[in-house]
This record gives structure tokens, C-alpha cells and sequence, in this order.
């Protein structure tokens, strides 16, 4: 088969096929590491052993993955506009306090293995941060 | 009718994609893994077979359409771009019809008004859908690449950004999501609501249409309200890319349902009319400059024809031509 | 023949689509809506397939046996030629920006007028024989089989297209409806499909060198007539010379204008400005044809009979050639003779005796057009002009579909136009330069018997140029084109009576003083001129 316009054509294939291939191109066949959120923070830890050894968090894990993010929403709405720090959850009916700083981060006390691990990797930039002030997280100690 | 059958044709493909990323965990791989692994290959490889059958047939004749006023004495002032006289001038052209839809731009709208008075009115509603969607498409196209590569480079990241920033719900909306849906519906009603556009209509014009709003809605659905997996989907995505497929347990059939009308679209795209992408680059009426006078075009099969030359003239009117008295090559 | 409706029933389109889709809706031959078949001996003499006598209107057009496969063969062919072609057939998407574009549509309402659907109708028979989706899936995949139906509607509708290529101008691929008709009819002829009002000058011009078949002598005679008109007007005798060799420049213009009004006015235009720029030029009555209906036959009979031209110009050893006021054939000129029948590699670039001006534009082809020619003129001051005798006229410019969208001459005659009439008003925006509408009557269809269509087909034009009639008085549609001088005056003449037709150079002779001429009293076509008819009104 004789090709006309050779410069032409393979310019445009090369765009193609360069535009096309180029996520495989820059990962180059390695395996990608995942994300591993960890829920080994002290206060968890401590919360779990005086919970009989359960890690609990205002909803099940299944549903905070997907959820927490318009869970949060809601609780800054409830908290700013109607004043109401109150959150009976769904799963074990408990009252929690409706608190970032308060209350997730209170537990979550490392937000660099925990938030950040996912968000990162997604790349999702919660604009928490934007009036929250971002905890102070105590520097690694090397086992 | 030809809309009914494309609507079922989509609405079937929902359903196959639901069961496969419901049923067990070898259908998962098979709608995961193997259907966008082959629907990919399929794209790539036979657009550029599509290409090269383009490219395979020679463009005989310089026969750009020329929208302007030629190169010619020096003080006429030529029109560089609408009729290009230098590379760079087609450069231009081009680039203007493939990144703001520049022909689509002249759209007129021809009204016949009473007692027969033709009047030309603008209609640029189709040049700006057709702009939202295909920008739409491809800034949620660029933006998925946050799936694909393992660290979201800067660009991607701003593109989200900004695709969000009036910072709406959470996860944030993207406008491109709301222009993308709304640009094909609005393409859609067009189709069936101008009696002359859908008089022209094939089941090859919805069915694209109605897959591909199939596929934002199925991803906006999953981002926004059934939620997925997202990191499943992320590793998913990576062990495709890196070649080491594997398929975690806790996406829905929603995401299935999302790639798998995806691969169909990928599969079918090289087919389809939808080979206008690469198609527009090669359009002679487009991609060639107006110098037929000033330099030779060369056809490649031009060959020798039979013509009635002047000896053959003069042996037939040489007395009719003495008698004129016009001169003649022999006596 | 058909009669014709009056206007006002003309003028009342309906853009309803039948009932039915389109590919259940059967081709109706309407008369007044297409021409008739062509003659065998018109085939014969260029050896054109098929030839017989046949009427469009018969069921049984006597095609050759295996006509089926001559045509997809035909197609398949010609997909491997023009890459124009193939990608033209896999890349529409239906979008219709094209549709109320084309002048056959808006006139006659007919869906299958619509570029697209005009280009769906062969689209439909590639999918069934040249994809895998459309050998499969059939009518889901918008394929069709070739049968005699199929074929009935590809003769009506690709001689219902006049190539004006005004649907590219806003397609967002560049999609030629042009293209198409051209291959469609090429297909068309491989079973002597033709219509006679181009096999006719076709076989014309090959063997006599012009389309109308006028012999040597009967060019001859046809000038001296305008040579006498001339000397009537102007008081000057002018000795034009015939097949010269030596001569400097070799004159070719379609023969239209050596044969009817008001083509002739614009060819006694061309006499009397050579003459006064005492131009070494010559005509030919071998090559006495610019224009070329070969092309709206097949791309082989355009080369054909274009061949002449560079032939004369080698055998009568001129250095350029200069070209007469015609549309197409400047398309033809400009995108393909150098391509069929070059290189000239034995005439020098153009270069203008009288200014000195080398046409760069023109350096490979070595053909100017009149216009380029005399706007450089009257630019560097070569003419002696007096406008005000074409002062009774406001004229009005026609941009000529191939000269705007297959060149793109659009300045150069305006130039001249502006400096030979004081009252000069254009059209709507819409309708002029490269969204310029057509005559109707282009490729070839400027016969008799399609008269409606023509009308029809002319309506957007005529619309406009009513529009500036009323609104400022406008009494010339001038142009550069003999079709369009042929076909316009009748267009006029039906939707808006009171304006008349001209060509450029006709304008330019009236207004052009010439070295020992009489005071003239009258234009070129005898009427008194306006400062003679103030002079008569006081006295």
C-alpha cells in the first residue's frame, strides 16, 4: 500500500499515538503502590482498647470511604448555619460531636498517613484546610 | 424510530455492562479488564488503519476551498488565512477549524419569509454546542488521566481546579460534567426537534449521542450520588496501565457499566462517523494551500489522454480556414 | 416542455419532508426539473460507453448488463484515486450546517437537495459495498444496495448540483459536495448517463474546439459583426489577428461570448481594450474555448479538452496566455490544468507589456485572468477612463461561485468595477464573495427544458440582487462569468424584471476613452449614453 503525504500522515500518527499511549508510556509496565490509610494512631488505639478491642469510627468504613466527604459537608452546614453540634449515627446510634478539629481529627491525628495517603493519590484537594487550621502532627519516631 | 432503536441499542449495553460488573469475579475481569484492554487496542490500531487508508489514496488536485481573496498583485491585500498561500497560512487555518470550529462559525440560518424574501440570520447555537461538548469531552478525557498516572502531574491538577472552582457540593462539581450532558442532550433534541436534521438522521447519529450521555451519567452517578471505590478504581486503573491488571472487590456495577459503554465507544469509534477526529487533519479542501498557479500539483496516476490535436483541426476545416483566411500549417 | 409557474407560485417553497424516510421515497422526474439525456452520436465522437438514444423519463434507460458492477467498480476505483473522495464518504456526521446552504435546496425544498442527503445518496451505497458494518448490519448502518432506483435518483440529483461549492465554505470538514457530483457524475458516464447540454458541447469542442461548434470561419465572422458594432460606437476599425504564431500572448475565452448578447458586448469589450493597449495578442480558433464541460463530465474528458490550450499556446510560440471573463473555467484553470496538461515549461511567467507587472501569482500556470490584468491597468494609470458614461447604470457585483470559492478573485474586479462606474452598491453580506449563491444554471444545466429548476435554483441569487433593486435602485448585475451571463439575464428577466446583465469589460470598454475615437453617443449596446440623453431632454 503506497502512502501519500508521508510527512503528513505520520506526524499525525505519531500525535495519536503518542497522545493516545502516553499514560502507559510514563508508567513504563511498573506496579503502581497503593495508598494505605492508617488508623494506628495512639488516641485509636486507645479508643479501641477500651471499646473490648473495636476501632469505631460515626459510620461504618464501607461508608465513610465514599460518603465523608458530603457527611463533612453537612456537618459544617449544620454546625455554621443552624448551630447544631449533635450527630446520632446511623450505625451505633451514639451522639458524636460534629467537630473537625474536634472530632475526626481527633482521632485521625495523622492526617499525612490518613487523609493525605488517598487524596494524594487521587489527587482530590478538600478545601478543608482553606479556614481549618491544619493540626500539628507530632514528627514520626523511628521504631 | 431511528432514535428509539439507538436508545435501545444504549439502554441494552447499560444493562449488559450492570450484570457483568454484578455477576462474579471472572465476568468483573472480562468487563474491567479485558473489555477496555481490547476496545483500546481496537482504537489505536485501527484508527491508524483508518488513517493510512486515507493516506493511501493520493489528493490528485490542489483543490482547497478558498474563503477569501487570493494571493495576487501586490497591492490587493490577500487573505492569509481563509485562503492560504504558505504553510503557514494552512497552519492557521486549521488550527482555527480544529480548536473553534471555524466553518461552523459562518452558520447562517436561511429564512424564507412571506411574499418570497429570503433572509439570513445567525445561528451560532450549534457551533457553541458543538464547542462546549467536544471541550467537554476532552478536558473529562485529560482529567481522568488522574486515574492513570501514578503521580497527578500539575496541569491535571489545575485543570481540575479550575473545572471546579465555583466549589460546589462535595466531591466538588465539575462544570464539564453539567456542559458535557447538556451539550449532548441540547444535540440530541436538535436531531429530532429541526424537521431537516432529522430527516437526515441515520441510527449511526444517535447511537453515539445516546452512548455517550450514557457514560457521563453513569459517571456522574458515581461520583455524585452512588458512589464508588474510588481508590479501587484507581488501582484498577494503574494495573492497567502498568500491565498488571487485577480487580478489587469493592467496586459497583456502576463503574463497570461506566467502562464497559466506554470501551464500546472506543470500539466503535474507528467505524463510526466518529472518524472525523482524525479526519479533519486530512481534508484537502482544508489542508492545502491556494498555489496551484504559482507552483505545479502533481498528480501521481495523471496519464496521457486521448486529444484532438490541431493537425486533426486543420485536416478537417483547412479550406473552411484558407477561405477565413486564416493561416494554416500546411498548404 | 413543461410550463413554467409564475413567480409568485415559485416563490412559494415547502421545506416539508415526505412522509416517508428518505430512502423509501422513490426519484420523481418532474418535468422542468432536469435535461434531456444525451444523444448517442454525442458519445460516439468522443468515445464515451453506452452510447443510444434514451429518455430520463423511460423505465428502461437500456444500460449495459452488468451495469452494477461497472459502477462499483467505478467507485471503488476512484476511491483509491481522490483521497477527497474516501474521506469525504466516511467522515460527515450528519450536523446539516450544509443544508440550508445550497441554493437547489432553499429553492426547491427538496430534502435530497441538501448537500449532505445529495452526498448520503452514494454514502449510502459505499457503506454497502466498501464497510464491514454496512455489509452486515445493511439499513441499521445507513447502507443501501445499488439498484435501478438508486441509480434514476444519482442522475436527477447530481444534475441538480452545480458544483458552486458554497456547502464547503461551512462545513467543519471541508466536506465538497463539488467533489462528490463531480465523481457521481463520472460514475454516471461510465454508462453514457450523461445529459445533452453538456455531451453535445462536449463533443463540440473536441472536435471543433469550442463548446457551441463554431467552425473556424464562423469565429471569424462572429467578430467581425462586433467589429463593426465596435466602429459604429467608437468610430474605430480594430483588425484583431487569428492563429498568429509569434504572437506575445494567446487570448482564450469561452465562446459564449463570441456568440450571444450579452456575451458579445463583453468580448467587443476585450477587442477594444487590446486595441488601445496596441497588445501583440492573437485568438485561436483551435483553442477557441476557456470554458470546459468536460469537467462536469469526468475528470479525463476535462483534461481532454483542455489540453487545446496549452497545445495552441506551444504551437503558435506566445509567452503567456491570457484568459476571458468565465467561472468555471477558471477552477478549471487555476486547481487543474497545470496538474492535467503542465508543465508550461515553454511560456515564460506572465508579465504585462503595458505596466511591467510580472503576475508571480501565475508563474507555474502562465495565465492571467482578465480581471488581474486590467485591475493592474487602470492601477498603474494605463487607462483613460470616464465612468460617468455608465452613469445610467447602478450596478450590483456578482461573485462568480468558482472565481470565489475555486481561486478567490474577489478584489480584483471590484478594483475595476469601482473605476468605471460612479454607482456601484453590493449585495447582502450573505450572498456575495465566498458565500456567494450561484446562478442555478452552472455545470452545465443551462439548458432549456429545466427551466424551473433553474428558476429555482436562481432564486437566492435573484432574491438578493431584488434586494438591492428595490432598496437602491440597482439596475446591473455585472459578473465575470458567460454562464452566468447566459443564465442570469433570464433569471432576472423572471424575478426581477428591470435589471439587466453585463460582464466586466463591457463596463470597461463604455467607460474606457480611446485614442481617436468619435464622441460616443451610445454604450456598446446602442443606447444613448446619459450625458447625450441630458443633452437631447434640454434641446
Amino acid at each position: 500500500m503506497k502512502i501519500y503525504n508521508k510527512g503528513l500522515v505520520f506526524s499525525l500518527i505519531l500525535v495519536f499515538a503518542a497522545i493516545a499511549l502516553f499514560p502507559f508510556l510514563v508508567q513504563g509496565g511498573r506496579v503502581a503502590a497503593k495508598p494505605d490509610p492508617k488508623t494506628d494512631t495512639p488516641e485509636i488505639m486507645q479508643y479501641a482498647q477500651e471499646h473490648g478491642g473495636k476501632k469505631e469510627c460515626v459510620e461504618s468504613k464501607e461508608w465513610m470511604r465514599g460518603e465523608h466527604m458530603q457527611l463533612l459537608n453537612q456537618w459544617r452546614d449544620s454546625v455554621v448555619r443552624d448551630d447544631n453540634r449533635g450527630y446520632i449515627s446511623n450505625t451505633n446510634h451514639q451522639r458524636w460531636n460534629m467537630s473537625l478539629q474536634n472530632g475526626c481529627m481527633k482521632c485521625h491525628s495523622n492526617k499525612k498517613k490518613f487523609c493525605d495517603e488517598c487524596h494524594n493519590y487521587l489527587s482530590v484537594k478538600p478545601y478543608c484546610w482553606d479556614c481549618h487550621i491544619q493540626p500539628a502532627e507530632k514528627e514520626e519516631v523511628k521504631s | 424510530m431511528k432514535a428509539i432503536v439507538s436508545f435501545v441499542a444504549v439502554l441494552l449495553l447499560v444493562a449488559i455492562g450492570y450484570m457483568g460488573g454484578s455477576a462474579g469475579s471472572t465476568s468483573r475481569f472480562l468487563f474491567g479488564v479485558v473489555a477496555p484492554y481490547s476496545a483500546f487496542a481496537i482504537f489505536v490500531v485501527f484508527m491508524i488503519v483508518r488513517i493510512l487508508k486515507w493516506a493511501s489514496s493520493p489528493v490528485p488536485f490542489r483543490i482547497p476551498t478558498t474563503a477569501g481573496q487570493q494571493k495576487t498583485l501586490p497591492w490587493i491585500k490577500d487573505s492569509k488565512i481563509e485562503n492560504p498561500s504558505s504553510v503557514f497560512g494552512v497552519v492557521i487555518r486549521m488550527a482555527l477549524e480544529v480548536l473553534v470550529f471555524r466553518s461552523l462559525f459562518r452558520n447562517l440560518k436561511t429564512q424564507l419569509h412571506e411574499g418570497g424574501r429570503l433572509a439570513y440570520g445567525e445561528a451560532k447555537w450549534l457551533w457553541m454546542a458543538g464547542l462546549a461538548f467536544h471541550y467537554s469531552f476532552a478536558i473529562i478525557l485529560f482529567r481522568h488521566l488522574r486515574f492513570f498516572l501514578e503521580k497527578v502531574p500539575y496541569p491535571i491538577q489545575l485543570v481540575e481546579s479550575l473545572d471546579s472552582f465555583l466549589q460546589i457540593g462535595a466531591p466538588l462539581l465539575y462544570l464539564t460534567d453539567v456542559a458535557l450532558l447538556g451539550a449532548v442532550t441540547y444535540l440530541f433534541i436538535r436531531r429530532v426537534a429541526l424537521p431537516q436534521v432529522k430527516y437526515i438522521s441515520l441510527i449511526a447519529d444517535y447511537f453515539p449521542l445516546f452512548l455517550i450521555f450514557a457514560i457521563g451519567a453513569t459517571g456522574v452517578l458515581m461520583r455524585y450520588f452512588t458512589k464508588t471505590d474510588i481508590v479501587g478504581v484507581k488501582t484498577l486503573a494503574m494495573g492497567l496501565i502498568s500491565f498488571n491488571p487485577a480487580v478489587p472487590e469493592t467496586i459497583g456495577a456502576m463503574f463497570y457499566t461506566h467502562v464497559f459503554l466506554l470501551s464500546v465507544l472506543f470500539a466503535y469509534f474507528p467505524f463510526s462517523k466518529l472518524v472525523h477526529m482524525g479526519g479533519v487533519f486530512m481534508s484537502p479542501t482544508r489542508n492545502m494551500a491556494n498555489t496551484s498557479r504559482e507552483k505545479r500539483h502533481i498528480n501521481p496516476w495523471n496519464y496521457p489522454v486521448h486529444v484532438h490535436t490541431y493537425e486533426e483541426y486543420e485536416n478537417d476545416f483547412r479550406d473552411k480556414m484558407k477561405e477565413a483566411g486564416l493561416p494554416v500549417e500546411k498548404e | 416542455m413543461s410550463k413554467l409557474p409564475k413567480p409568485a407560485e415559485l416563490a412559494k417553497v415547502s421545506y416539508n419532508n415526505p412522509a416517508t424516510d428518505w430512502m423509501d421515497t422513490p426519484v420523481e422526474f418532474k418535468p422542468g426539473m432536469y435535461c434531456h439525456g444525451s444523444k448517442p452520436k454525442s458519445l460516439e465522437i468522443v468515445g464515451f460507453p453506452n452510447p443510444r438514444d434514451w429518455r430520463p423519463a423511460d423505465a428502461d434507460w437500456k444500460l449495459p448488463e452488468n451495469w452494477k458492477e461497472i459502477l462499483i467498480e467505478g467507485i471503488a476505483d476512484r476511491l483509491k484515486k481522490y483521497r477527497s473522495f474516501r474521506l469525504f464518504m466516511d467522515i460527515c456526521v450528519r450536523c446539516g450546517a450544509c443544508a440550508d446552504k445550497c441554493h437547489f435546496f432553499i429553492g426547491t425544498g427538496d430534502p435530497k437537495n441538501m448537500p449532505v442527503l445529495r452526498a448520503e445518496l452514494i454514502r449510502s451505497v459505499y457503506r454497502k459495498e466498501f464497510t464491514t458494518a454496512g455489509k452486515i448490519l445493511g439499513r441499521m448502518a445507513g447502507a443501501r444496495d445499488l439498484t435501478l432506483d438508486v441509480l434514476k435518483e444519482w442522475w436527477y440529483y447530481f444534475y441538480q448540483c452545480t458544483e458552486c461549492r458554497r456547502c464547503s465554505v461551512f462545513c467543519p470538514y471541508g466536506i465538497d459536495q463539488a467533489e462528490i457530483t463531480i465523481i457521481g457524475r463520472e460514475l454516471l458516464n461510465l454508462l453514457g448517463l450523461n445529459i445533452e447540454w453538456i455531451a453535445g458541447p462536449v463533443s463540440n469542442c473536441y472536435m471543433k474546439g469550442n463548446h457551441l461548434g463554431l467552425e473556424p470561419h464562423t469565429i471569424v465572422g462572429n467578430l467581425e459583426y462586433m467589429l463593426d458594432d465596435i466602429e459604429t460606437v467608437t468610430g474605430k476599425r480594430i483588425k484583431p489577428s487569428f492563429n498568429r504564431k509569434g504572437a506575445e500572448i494567446l487570448f482564450v475565452t469561452p465562446s459564449g461570448d463570441l456568440f450571444a448578447d450579452p456575451g458579445t458586448y463583453t468580448c467587443m469589450g476585450y477587442l477594444m481594450l487590446f486595441e488601445e493597449l496596441g497588445l501583440d495578442y492573437t485568438w485561436s480558433t483551435y483553442a477557441s474555448e476557456g470554458g470546459n464541460f468536460g469537467f462536469f463530465t469526468s475528470n479525463e474528458m476535462g483534461k481532454r479538452l483542455n489540453s487545446k490550450i496549452y497545445a495552441e499556446a506551444k504551437r503558435l510560440g506566445v509567452k503567456w496566455i491570457l484568459g476571458g471573463e468565465c467561472g468555471h473555467m477558471w477552477r478549471v484553470l487555476s486547481q487543474y490544468m497545470d496538474t492535467w496538461n503542465g508543465p508550461a515549461d515553454f511560456l515564460e511567467v506572465p508579465k504585462s507589456p503595458i505596466t511591467g507587472t510580472v503576475f508571480e501569482n501565475a508563474k507555474s500556470m502562465k495565465m492571467v485572468h482578465i480581471a488581474e490584468f486590467t485591475a493592474d491597468l487602470i492601477k498603474n494609470n494605463k487607462l483613460k477612463l470616464d465612468p460617468k458614461r455608465n452613469d445610467h447604470l447602478t450596478v450590483t457585483w456578482h461573485d462568480s461561485c468558482n472565481v470565489s470559492r475555486g481561486m478567490g478573485m474577489l478584489e480584483e474586479p471590484r478594483y475595476v468595477l469601482r473605476n468605471v462606474v460612479n454607482n456601484f452598491v453590493e449585495m447582502p453580506e450573505d450572498t456575495i464573495r465566498e458565500k456567494t449563491f450561484c446562478c442555478g444554471s452552472g455545470t452545465g444545466l443551462n439548458a432549456s427544458e429545466d427551466m424551473e429548476l433553474r428558476m429555482k435554483g436562481g432564486f437566492p441569487r435573484a432574491n438578493a440582487a431584488k434586494f438591492v433593486h428595490e432598496h437602491y435602485g440597482v439596475n446591473m448585475l455585472a459578473n465575470v462569468c458567460a454562464i452566468d451571463r447566459a443564465t442570469l439575464k433570464p433569471l432576472m428577466d423572471y424575478w426581477v424584471p428591470g435589471v439587466n446583465v453585463c460582464g466586466l469589460h463591457e463596463l470597461v470598454a463604455n467607460a474606457m476613452i480611446m485614442k481617436g475615437e468619435k464622441e460616443r453617443t451610445t454604450d456598446l449596446r446602442g443606447e444613448p449614453l446619459p450625458n447625450v440623453q441630458a443633452k437631447e431632454e434640454k434641446a
